[in-house]
This record gives C-alpha cells, sequence and structure tokens, in this order.
C-alpha cells in the first residue's frame, strides 16, 4: 500500500491531539505503520503514545546542535505504543521567533533524512489550531499531506474555524492534490450536534467521517499518558476510535470542498438554533438607549 | 545632434511608453515629464516616491540600505550590527567608499561587518538573545567604540524580535548608546524611507544625549554638514572652504563623523544641508526642538560653490561674509585654470543623468561650468520636493524620468544621443557597450572627491578622460559602414 499522508486540522482546544493518537493507536492496532508529525510548538502531539511529557522537538535539538544539519533521524525520531514512530516539530515560546518557520524546517528536514520509508501506511499531521500563517500551511502543500481531517464540534466557533480551514484548503487544492477528506465530528454534547455537523459537511462538499461522542475515560487514559486503546481496550469508546480508524482507512471519498459564506454558516447556525436571528434594529445601541426605545 | 524641441521630446516620451500594456503605459507616464521651468511646484508635471513596477531594473535599493548604507554606516566610531542574515551586511561592506580616518578595528569600523549572521533557529527560536550576546562580546572585543547600531534586515520586522528592549537593557549593561533601528528592507518603496527610519532613530535614541550639558564650548560660528557621507573624501574637501571662511564645522553627517558629533549638533548655530532627501527630516527636527535654521547649499562647481558660500555667509556677520569673499578669491585662479584647461574640451558635450541623493541635480552647475549642458535627469528615490528643486536647475524641454525603467533609460538615450551618462554600476555596462561614455556617479567610479574646488579639479579631469578617450573611435566594428552602425556615437 502506497503512503498516505493525513493533516489534522480544527479550531484549538478541539481535540484534534487526542483524536488523532487515539486514532493512530487504532490504526496501528489494525496492524498499520504510522507515524506522527507533532507540528506544534506545545509538542503535546505524542505525549500519550510515548508516555511522556513532552517529546524532544527537532527544532530543541537543531538549536542545542547548532543547526538542523547537525541531527540525524535517530535524535529526533522516537517508537512509541504499537511501534508508532513520534516526531515532534517543536519550536518557540509563545511571543518570540517564527513557530511557522519552524514547521517548515523541521518537515524538510524529516524529508532530507528519509523518515518517509516505503514501509509506513500513514503519516499523520497534528497541526496547531489556527493556521495563522504559511509555516502552518506546510502540510497542506504540494506532496506533503493529501487528505485533511478537519476535527469540529457543534460549537459556532469550531464550525467557523472548519469552514475556514476549508478555505485554506481550495487555495492549495487548485495548485496540487491536498483534498478534504471529511469532518470527524469530537462531541461537545450539544443539541443535534451529529445531524448540525452532517448538514456543515454536506454543504462544503464532504462528510462527517464518524461521530465520537464523549467519554470520561479519555480524560482517565489522558492522565496516564495514554490513549484509550491502549489504556482500557475494552472501554466502548476505544471502539468508537478503532471505527474511526477503519472509516479512515478505507475512506476513498476526498474532495475539493466548496467552503460557505459567512452568511450561509450563520444560516445554518440559525437553523440549528444555535445563533439567534439577528436583530439589526439594536446594532450600535448603548444599553440607556435601547430602555428608551 | 541638435536640441530637442518640447514637442519632439514630448513625442519621444509618448514612444517610449508604447510598448507597455495599458495599466503600466499609465503608471509609468506619470513618472517620465518634460521640463517646463515655468512651473513652480513638479506635481504638475510629475509623480514620485511610488511603488517600482516588476520588471522594469529597477535601480532602487531598500529601507535597510537607506539606513545601515547611508545615514548609519559612516559614523566611524559606532559598530552598527546589520541583524540577520549575513548577506545584506556582507555584500554591501565598504561598497560606497565613505572615507574615514581612524585605526579600522581598534577606534573606527567603517569597512567592517558585525551581523547576527541569523540561521534556521534564530528565526525560529528569535534572535534577541543573540543580538544580547552580541552587544556584549562587541564590548569586551572592541572596546574602544562609542556605541552600538542595530540595523534591522527583513527577518526581525516579520519575526516580531523586541529589538528596542535588547537595546535598553545593552545600553545599561556597557554604558554606550545602543540604537535599534527599524529599517527591514521590505518597508517603503526604496531606500528612502530607510533614510527617514534612520533620521528617526537618531532623533529618538541620539540626539538628546547632551541637552542640558553645556561642557562643549561653542562659538558663533559653529555649522553642522548634514548629508555629506565624503565619498572618494567629498566632505573633507568641503569642510576646508568652510573652515577657511571663519566657520567652525562642529559635525560631520554622516561620512567620517563620529557620535560625539552627532551628539554636539543640537548646539550650532546653522544646520547646512547637502544631501537634503536623505537627511532633511532630521534638520527640520533641529529647527522645531533647538530653533536652528538650516539652509541648502551645493558645493559642485565653482558657480555654485560661490553662491553656496555667500548663502551661508549671510547667515553671519561680516567677518564670515568677508571670509567668503576670500575664499572664493583664493580658488579663483585655481578654478579659472581648471576651466581653461577643460571646458575648450567639453563645451557643447550632453550629459543625462540618472542617479540617486542630491546628485541629479547639484551636479548641473559643476557641468555648466565646464560648458556642458544636462539634457536629462532624473531621480531613483526622490520625492516631488526634489523634482520642485529641479525645475529651475534643467532647461526648458529636458527630460525628467522617475525610477526610470531600464527600457526607458536605453530608449532615452538611443534618441537623445548624449556625450556623456552618469548613473550607476548596473547601467554602466550596458551603455559603455552602446557606445556611449558613462561615468558611474554613485562612488564617482572610484574617483573623488568631487565636493568643493578641490573636488572641481577632479570632476573635470574625470570627465573629460571619459569623453574623450581614445577608445571610443575604437568602438565602431572596422566591417561596419556608417549607415549600419546607427546606434554608435563616437565621441569627438
Amino acid at each position: 500500500m502506497a503512503l498516505r499522508q493525513c493533516a489534522i486540522y480544527g479550531k484549538g482546544g478541539i481535540g484534534k491531539s487526542t483524536t488523532t493518537q487515539n486514532l493512530v493507536s487504532a490504526l496501528a492496532e489494525l496492524g498499520n505503520k504510522v507515524m506522527i508529525v507533532g507540528c506544534d510548538p506545545k509538542a503535546d502531539s505524542t505525549r500519550l503514545i510515548l508516555h511522556a511529557k513532552a517529546q524532544t522537538t527537532i527544532m530543541s535539538l537543531a538549536a542545542e546542535a547548532g543547526s538542523v544539519e547537525d541531527l540525524e533521524l535517530e535524535d529526533v525520531l522516537k517508537i512509541g505504543y504499537g511501534g508508532i514512530k513520534c516526531v515532534e516539530s517543536g519550536g518557540p515560546e509563545p511571543g518570540v521567533g517564527c513557530a511557522g518557520r519552524g514547521v517548515i524546517t523541521a518537515i524538510n528536514f524529516l524529508e532530507e533524512e528519509g523518515a518517509y520509508d516505503d514501509e509506513l501506511d500513514f503519516v499523520f499531521y497534528d497541526v496547531l489550531g489556527d493556521v495563522v500563517c504559511g509555516g502552518f500551511a506546510m502540510p497542506i502543500r504540494e506532496n506533503k499531506a493529501q487528505e485533511i481531517y478537519i476535527v469540529c464540534s457543534g460549537e459556532m466557533m469550531a464550525m467557523y474555524a472548519a469552514n475556514n480551514i476549508a478555505k485554506g484548503i481550495v487555495k492549495y487544492a487548485n495548485s496540487g492534490s491536498v483534498r478534504l477528506a471529511g469532518l470527524i465530528c469530537n462531541s461537545r454534547n450539544t443539541a443535534r450536534e451529529d445531524e448540525l455537523i452532517s448538514a456543515l459537511a454536506a454543504k462544503i462538499g464532504t462528510t462527517m467521517i464518524h461521530f465520537v461522542p464523549r467519554d470520561n475515560v479519555v480524560q482517565r487514559a489522558e492522565i496516564r499518558r495514554m490513549t484509550v486503546i491502549e489504556y482500557e481496550p475494552t472501554a466502548k469508546q476505544a471502539d468508537e476510535y478503532r471505527q474511526l480508524a477503519i472509516k479512515i482507512r478505507d475512506n476513498r471519498n476526498f474532495i475539493i470542498p466548496t467552503p460557505i459564506t459567512m452568511d450561509e454558516l450563520e444560516e445554518l447556525m440559525m437553523e440549528f438554533g444555535i445563533l439567534e436571528q439577528e436583530d439589526e434594529s439594536v446594532i450600535g445601541k448603548t444599553a440607556a438607549e435601547l430602555a428608551i426605545a | 545632434m541638435a536640441a530637442l524641441t518640447r514637442e519632439e521630446t514630448e513625442a519621444l516620451i509618448q514612444e517610449v511608453l508604447e510598448i507597455y500594456p495599458e495599466q503600466a503605459k499609465k503608471d509609468r507616464a506619470k513618472h517620465l515629464a518634460v521640463n517646463d521651468q515655468s512651473l513652480e511646484k513638479s506635481n504638475k508635471c510629475i509623480t514620485s516616491n511610488r511603488k517600482s513596477l516588476p520588471g522594469v531594473m529597477t535601480i532602487r535599493g531598500c529601507a535597510y540600505a537607506g539606513s545601515k548604507g547611508v545615514v548609519w554606516g559612516p559614523i566611524k566610531d559606532m559598530i552598527h550590527i546589520s541583524h540577520g542574515p549575513v548577506g545584506c551586511g556582507q555584500y554591501s561592506r565598504a561598497g560606497r567608499r565613505n572615507y574615514y580616518v581612524g585605526t579600522t578595528g581598534v577606534n573606527t569600523f567603517g569597512t567592517m561587518n558585525f551581523t547576527s549572521d541569523f540561521t534556521e533557529k534564530d528565526i525560529v527560536f528569535g534572535g534577541d538573545k543573540k543580538l544580547a550576546k552580541i552587544i556584549t562580546e562587541i564590548e569586551g572585543l572592541f572596546p574602544l567604540h562609542k556605541g552600538i547600531s542595530i540595523q534591522s534586515e527583513c527577518p526581525i520586522g516579520l519575526i516580531g524580535d523586541d529589538i528596542e528592549a535588547v537595546a535598553k537593557k545593552g545600553n545599561k549593561e556597557i554604558g554606550k548608546p545602543v540604537v535599534p533601528v527599524r529599517c527591514e528592507g521590505f518597508r517603503g518603496v526604496s531606500q528612502s524611507l530607510g533614510h527617514h527610519i534612520a533620521n528617526d532613530a537618531i532623533r529618538d535614541w541620539v540626539l538628546g544625549n547632551r541637552d542640558g550639558d553645556d561642557s562643549f564650548p561653542t562659538t558663533p560660528y559653529d555649522v553642522a554638514v548634514i548629508g555629506d557621507y565624503n565619498i572618494g573624501g567629498d566632505a573633507w574637501a568641503s569642510r576646508t572652504l568652510l573652515e577657511e571662511m571663519g566657520l567652525r564645522v562642529v559635525a560631520q553627517w554622516s561620512g567620517d563623523g563620529t557620535l560625539a558629533e552627532i551628539e554636539n549638533t543640537p548646539k550650532v548655530k546653522l544646520n547646512l544641508i547637502h544631501c537634503y532627501r536623505s537627511m532633511n527630516y532630521i534638520a527640520r527636527h533641529m529647527e522645531e526642538k533647538y530653533k536652528i535654521p538650516w539652509i541648502e547649499y551645493n558645493f559642485f562647481g565653482p558657480t555654485k560653490i560661490a553662491e553656496s558660500l555667500r548663502r551661508i555667509a549671510s547667515h553671519f556677520d561680516e567677518t564670515i561674509q568677508a571670509g567668503a569673499e576670500k575664499v572664493i578669491a583664493k580658488y579663483q585662479a585655481e578654478y579659472e585654470a581648471v576651466i581653461a584647461k577643460y571646458k575648450p574640451r567639453l563645451e557643447g558635450k550632453r550629459v543625462m543623468l540618472y542617479i540617486g541623493g542630491l546628485r541629479p541635480r547639484h551636479v548641473i552647475g559643476a557641468y555648466e561650468d565646464l560648458g556642458m549642458e544636462v539634457v536629462g535627469t532624473g531621480y531613483e528615490f526622490g520625492h516631488n520636493d526634489d523634482y520642485d528643486r529641479t525645475i529651475k536647475e534643467m532647461g526648458n524641454a529636458t527630460l525628467l524620468y522617475d525610477d526610470v525603467t531600464g527600457y526607458e533609460f536605453e530608449e532615452f538615450v538611443k534618441r537623445v544621443q548624449p556625450d556623456l551618462i552618469g548613473s550607476g554600476i548596473k547601467e554602466k555596462y550596458i551603455f559603455q557597450k552602446m557606445g556611449v561614455p558613462f561615468r558611474q556617479m554613485h562612488s564617482w567610479d572610484y574617483s573623488g572627491p568631487y565636493h568643493g574646488y578641490d573636488g572641481f579639479a577632479i570632476f573635470a579631469r574625470d570627465m573629460d578622460m571619459t569623453i574623450n578617450n581614445p577608445c571610443w573611435k575604437q568602438v565602431k566594428a572596422p566591417w561596419k559602414t556608417d549607415a549600419s552602425s546607427d546606434a554608435v556615437k563616437v565621441a569627438a
């Protein structure tokens, strides 16, 4: 099987890293060879696989060694649960330097060092929540990830973010092979969440590939720096991740998304009662003015 | 050939514009004009200080070039850190020929390159710590330096390094001025914004350093030379004249200049501006804050020199006024001999210029003193106040071209057929290959000085040896007839 490169995007705090690591563990359980590339200066994309606090990153090692050319692949590549290969790009403390450039440097390094070998079935890029600059779009550029999964929930801002990411994909899809492969709904237990995300997915031309229910076992596993798959393989939640893994393994629905306008998105949210009908008469009015009216 | 009429010049501009696509034609048309001496304001005829169009082979530099290369770089006893990757500092190192006196590497640093030499990890993690370390190391290795400036290259602005905080900390640590300059190359449309940013940095971080300190003894005749970069020794040739007329030159900005001179400038009586474009900002500031008047002067060629000396003297008492006359009289025999020698060889020769700063208008008088005529001129990065000052200097119906493109310049030259072109290094070989004598007028073609009476003698000699060089007689291939070598112009 040819190597499939997938990137996971989504609003910050939506559960990308947790979902990715559980999903990857399930894929490994199914016998796939997988690598995770963490593209976030926080470097928390592999800790559940490695049972570590935070993996030593490519950029921090490069800073120590003097330059990234001084590093060897084995310095940065760690093997964790299920033989999963783990790499973190790393980057600066918040407020200094350029994290985006860190991602570019790290991915270039992995390519040059031959980290993407023939034995791998999947590479997953776990990318910082907000694609703030070109660096964080690195995984979706030419010859990198071809499949993008967006993690979202039925909350307003998560859906805004999903739609915006779809816009970013369009930009690169037209010049390369990157495609949107589906939305993963990481449930926040909002009303009619699965229907809403399915509707959003349909509007932007894709599907909700799986609805991952909320379950405290995820947190219990996290405290132990483990995935649910490893911590409690018999839990119902573990099966959810296994289903997600199978769906992604068998997924062939890769499309150029058709992101919707802000108005359409708000309409959709109003339909599902997330957003109230806007009362334009109150815009720009102070409390005092409204009291008189 | 005879001078073009106004109609012919207008037709030439139209003809040259013809080849452009619609939008480019519209944009470029605003930058080309036929000079009209009756105009008071240049905005009636020409647009300047706009973004260059892609693909036009502009001659312009960047904001970093304007700050590090022009304004700050020549301050000889400071160390100027090119903050960012190594190239900006290294490829511009010592290229401007700002002469200075001192022991390089000990008490002066003009031709050295100090850089933070950014690599990937500095971009990713930020360069503030490295910069702080460099400041400490400079203090240890070069203890006689008087201060440090941090010249930002592009990445500094992109990654948001806090160089101001590092500068303040560095200043406390070494007890000398450390000046952050936000002259990232991508800012603005040319080096011109870099000059402005550099002026502002001097204003904010240096100029007030000795406010309230009266230990520097002043005289009623104190002046500062502002905007002379001492290229090939220009400032020295100028300073001599000012001193001979009885003035005391307290500061040279910034050719062969020192930090102390800059700091003492607020104590002078009059600021003398040579390069208006790059330093008018600080002169205006000193006028506002310290009530120091400023005047522009021009030390190219005896006519302009005499005019300028008298104008400068008019701001002082009779001693200085008499001094000015004495200086003019003293050099009269010398410059008349220069004119007598070279004018017969250069009379009637026509010149086209395309340069930066003050030169597109300031050197006109020097050519005229030699009986030559400037028939086209333009500024790389001028603003409209530069063109305002140019209209009266140029003859009617001559060409004005702003941020001229490679194509336009060549076409103009083909048609106007000047006897000499003065422009930059990129233009030099193109026009020489076209058979047109050329002087590189940024660094005086490795000659100079050209300022002052001393400079005029060298200027005249250089123009003569260029135009009347026997090589131009050999340009025409022996197998070509006159009819087939139309573009080739052979100087007499």
